[in-house]
């Protein structure tokens, strides 16, 4: 897998959440994942094709995604309810637009689906592409969550 | 700007609609509907007299690239204003809204001084 691919998701995930959300990430260390097993409660995926085809997906835990939507809206959200899986499919729409943008703008062009939301403590992530997955963590003061970045080899 | 304008909000995502509706609501808009795709868009245009359309690209059933076509070739609405606000950003992108007709277009993630600017260009 080409590993600058994985940049622009970052980028994205960074500009996309302090814009909407106002909230101040910061990246850890990427990972190689060997398992399915999502790393929170409630995570956005996509399929992406173009040069390459692959997945983007992203994590949150329950209290970290809580405090996002709660700045989002400007309201407190107090359970993962329907509207939180609904601010999570959009918050993973815009870091792929965001991403896409920039590999656009190196020639790497991509198309993305419409994101689908899982929910539920030790949900599954499947990527179909046979590439390894990427996985960024990210910290907030509201808790974490993880990207997962996986193209085809 | 004129705030009793009647403003149609299309997007897939009831996080979006509210996130706008949020940001005309502080603007002084009071008159706002919503759709939650292209389809539905239509149909509330055919029922309601709308002043400016907001809409996403990506949606199931009608994209707002198509809805925006459908309402430019449609002289009821084809001078009707229309602002796409959309995750889809690389540059064809926008040739493509432009060369259909977009008023204006705003990239997600946007902050609300965006759609505040884009809205004054459009109305003015």
């Amino acid at each position: 897998m080409d590993v600058s691919l994985v940049n622009p998701f970052i980028n994205a995930t960074i500009n996309v959440l302090e814009t909407m959300a106002f909230v101040t990430v910061n990246a850890g260390k990427p990972y190689l994942k060997s398992d399915n097993t999502a790393v929170g409660d409630v995570t956005g995926i996509l399929g992406l094709t173009g040069v390459a085809n692959g997945t983007f997906a992203v994590t949150f835990e329950g209290k970290c995604i809580l405090t996002i939507v709660s700045n989002m809206f400007g309201e407190t959200m107090e359970s993962l309810n329907e509207e939180i899986a609904d601010a999570v499919g959009e918050l993973t729409n815009m870091i792929s637009g965001q991403a896409r943008r920039e590999l656009g703008e190196s020639g790497r062009v991509f198309k993305a689906a419409i994101p689908s939301v899982v929910t539920g403590k030790n949900h599954s992530i499947r990527h179909y592409s046979d590439g390894p997955k990427i996985a960024i963590p990210f910290n907030t003061d509201g808790g974490n969550f993880t990207i997962e970045v996986c193209f085809e080899r | 700007m004129d705030t009793s304008i009647k403003i149609l909000i299309v997007d897939d995502f009831a996080t979006m609609r509210r996130i706008l509706k949020n940001i005309l609501k502080q603007l002084g808009f009071k008159n706002l509907v919503e759709a939650d795709d292209g389809t539905t868009a239509w149909e509330v245009l055919e029922g309601q007299s709308i002043d400016l359309i907001i809409s996403d690209w990506n949606m199931p059933k009608m994209t707002g690239l198509e809805l925006l076509k459908k309402v430019r070739a449609d002289s009821r609405y084809s001078k009707v204003p229309f602002l796409m606000v959309t995750a889809e950003a690389q540059k064809q992108n926008v040739i493509e809204a432009v060369q259909a007709g977009v008023s204006n277009y705003v990239v997600k993630p946007f902050t609300a001084e965006a759609i505040s600017d884009k809205l004054e260009k459009i109305l003015r």
